[in-house]
């Protein structure tokens, strides 16, 4: 494991340098904004990568919820499972096709709508039991710091090009900053709450945020059409080697992110079972012996 | 503790019950029939509390399972009347008034039954003072009540006893001994063993997160009380 | 759904008497809006221009405070002597009770705006220039969003160890879509410049996704140890 780690460490250090390499030297210098656009590089990027973590916290909150009761869970495939059925048969229909935006092709919305029931399966299968929290608050943590990331880059970026630090009718960074305060709402639930079920109550709270989450994006939308709002430019097609440096980009903070939460994970599994052996120090006697044996770790033995 | 699986009301098995990086409980299992009354003895700490809050579905175990009935206790909400050093009582309305509000929760309809029980634990059903103004011992009775309201199978009492007057903890022993008799299952969980001896079927022993012992009078091997 | 409907009702019914008795909680909170009010006044000039398109957003951060003070007490006499565990431990279906203590939370509330509000049209000479019935659903909606999750937050801040912050902590990131559409859809109708018709209807969904959202999930909170 731990040389598997060491190697990913080192492919990923390098990724990281071609990326900057292609960020700073190779990518064309923009017409409107000059050298400041590459800061689109980490800030973009780091955005897709902390939504994409949120993501999977808010499927693995479901799915903790979902095991507390067997039929619960049940139910719960099923709904996902049509999801999946449902939306892409969707795409293909054409009065939804004329509801997506121009340019949208109805094949990557279809890829997109089944990636929830496949992360749902695919996370359910790899991470059974406890460790489905575990992975909850991992995901959470990193996608915070991501989350910052992008609000720090974004008004670093908005001040030299459009003179303003903030537009509060910015859907975009506005709805990142309520799931920034709403994670580390969550965050913060998991720090201070004492409750035996406090991981079932923080994925309650998981399920109520990601609820929110469009209702956030349409209220300031909304919003926004009746408010005017300092043009943020943006409009246009992106030169193909920028977006290919995006998307370097991209793969590389993936593979980071990846990185960090594995050993975030590492971290959370040997305190629990620390935690757990420590609890269960004084138990000796018949029949109880087998009760030792610690259920999270295969590396434990 | 009986051949019989069928008259074995509870059923604990392998039950762990972790607080953070404290073991409350550690691998308790056994039989319990029912129709029986059980005495729970140990020293502060043992577990008796957390083993009659899991038995009431208030704790969740960390391991094992417990079964009630042929049900988990969470099921068997309608069986079980449970009683605490807490009153689990409005110290703000009269004995009455509370016991009507829970008699709503349990789907009793009408004040006769209200007025049963509280008479039952010897106390009057017309006394309008709060709760939050009677003396221990009054205040324990009336959760008693509380606890007996809604015809209970299974009646689970934490340290029913502590600091009540000699008067009411007497009362008590004897509507429990009248209800074990008309065939309740009772746990009662006591520093005050004597108490009950001669009323308890069995005297559960406990130490360090498990059952030590089984007796059917309140002294062990050895040991002095 | 008999059972629910009773519990519910008889729960409500309860928490109203107790705080009609006491009247504790409703004087202290009377005076509290009345100096939050005075703050505000005194904070942003009422002479103002520009005050009729702020006064939306003073009101309601307003409404907020006195909101949040009322929230933590929601629980309060559950707490006192553990009554919360007599709940977990009947089969009254826990949301009985959470839709009974938002009610509860939801009059309260709105008798505190019936008294703000009327502060704020005198002391910031409001005339409505928009349709002023719409100020009605606007703010029921609007105090609903907000009581509904503040209820259902406040009962998983209970076994928090700063319980009285984690509430605003938990309620304030949530409640954004609500308190943009009650601010915006106020504004809109003081000022008459824009159609509040959006706001209203955000503002039914947020409580349509949240109230089915608390009331699937709060059997799982009552239950936390």
């Amino acid at each position: 494991m731990k040389k598997l780690f060491l190697i990913l460490a080192g492919l990923t250090a390098l990724f990281l340098a071609y990326a900057t390499y292609l960020a700073l030297k190779v990518a064309p210098t923009d017409a409107l904004q000059g050298d400041v656009y590459r800061i689109i590089y980490y800030h973009v990027p780091s955005a897709w990568t902390a939504f994409l973590l949120f993501f999977i916290n808010f499927i693995a909150s479901v799915q903790y919820l979902a095991r507390t009761k067997a039929s619960l869970q049940k139910a719960v495939q099923w709904f996902v499972i049509g999801i999946g059925v449902v939306g892409v048969i969707a795409t293909f229909l054409p009065q939804v096709q004329a509801l997506l935006p121009t340019g949208m092709r109805p094949s990557a919305v279809a890829t997109t709508v089944l990636a929830i029931p496949a992360f749902y399966f695919l996370l359910g299968w790899k991470f059974p039991g406890d460790r489905m929290d575990m992975l909850a608050l991992t995901a959470a943590e990193v996608g915070v710091v991501f989350c910052t990331i992008v609000l720090v880059t974004g008004p670093i970026w908005a001040r030299p090009v459009w003179g303003i630090w903030w537009a509060p009718g910015d859907i975009r960074l506005t709805s990142t900053l309520v799931l920034w305060l709403i994670y580390v709402s969550y965050l913060v639930l998991r720090r201070f709450s004492s409750s035996a079920q406090t991981q079932i109550i923080a994925a309650a709270l998981a399920v109520f945020g990601a609820l929110d989450v469009p209702l956030v994006y349409f209220s300031i939308w909304f919003f926004r059409t009746q408010h005017p709002q300092p043009v943020i430019g943006g409009g246009g097609s992106m030169d193909p080697r920028m977006l290919h440096t995006l998307l370097i980009s991209w793969m590389a903070f993936l593979c980071f992110a990846f990185l960090i939460c594995w050993s975030r994970f590492r971290l959370e599994l040997l305190k629990r079972e620390a935690e757990q052996a420590e609890a269960m120090e004084s138990l000796v006697g018949a029949g109880t012996a087998a009760k030792a044996s610690l259920p999270l770790s295969r590396s434990a033995r | 503790m009986t051949e019989n699986p069928a008259q074995s009301a509870i059923i604990v098995s392998g039950v762990v019950k972790q607080f953070g990086r404290f073991a409350a409980l550690r691998g308790v299992s056994a039989e319990f029939d029912a129709g029986k009354f059980h005495a729970i003895l140990g020293d502060n700490g043992a577990g008796k509390t957390t083993l009659l809050r899991a038995l009431a579905g208030l704790a969740h175990p960390t391991q094992g399972t417990i079964r009630m009935f042929g049900q988990d206790p969470q099921d068997s909400s309608r069986e079980i009347g449970y009683m605490a050093h807490p009153s689990l009582l409005y110290d703000e309305m009269s004995g009455m008034e509370n016991l009507r509000y829970f008699a709503r929760l349990y789907e009793i309809a009408g004040d006769e039954r209200c007025a049963e029980v509280i008479r039952a634990v010897g106390l009057d059903p017309q006394l309008t003072r709060p709760v939050g103004q009677y003396s221990q011992g009054m205040r324990q009775r009336m959760s008693l009540a509380r606890a007996i309201l809604h015809h209970p199978k299974l009646l689970l009492l934490d340290e029913p006893f502590s600091n009540v007057d000699v008067h009411s903890a007497r009362e008590m022993v004897i509507l429990l001994k009248n209800m074990r008799g008309s065939g309740k299952t009772i746990f009662v969980v006591t520093h005050q063993a004597l108490l009950l001896d001669g009323v308890a079927d069995e005297f559960v022993w406990m130490q360090e997160g498990r059952i030590v012992d089984r007796t059917a009078a309140p002294v062990r091997a050895g040991e002095a009380l | 759904m008999n059972s629910f409907w009773a519990v519910t009702t008889a729960t409500l019914v309860k928490d109203i008497r107790l705080e009609w008795r006491s009247k504790d909680a409703l004087n202290s909170m009377l005076f509290f809006s009345l100096l939050v009010v005075v703050i505000f006044v005194f904070s942003f000039d009422p002479l103002a221009e520009e005050s009729r398109h702020i006064v939306g957003g003073l009101v309601w951060i307003a409404f907020l405070f006195a909101a949040v003070v009322a929230l933590n007490q929601t629980w309060a006499r559950e707490l006192r002597n553990q009554v919360l565990d007599a709940y977990r431990v009947s089969p009254a279906p826990a949301n009985g009770l959470f839709l009974a203590k938002t009610l509860g939370n939801f009059i309260f509330v709105c008798v505190l705006e019936a008294l703000m509000a009327p502060l704020f049209v005198i002391f910031y000479n409001l005339h409505v220039l928009g349709p002023a019935w719409q100020l009605v659903p606007i703010a029921l909606l609007g105090t609903w969003a907000l009581v509904v999750n503040g209820t259902f937050f406040a009962a998983m801040s209970l076994r928090t160890r700063n319980r009285e912050i984690m509430l605003p902590l938990l309620l304030f990131p949530v409640s954004i879509p609500a308190v943009i559409g009650m601010v915006a859809g106020t504004t809109a109708i003081l000022t008459g410049e824009n159609s509040a018709h959006f706001y209203i209807v955000l503002l039914l969904t947020y409580d349509v996704v949240f109230t089915t959202a608390s009331l699937a999930l709060f059997k799982t909170i009552l239950h936390a140890e």
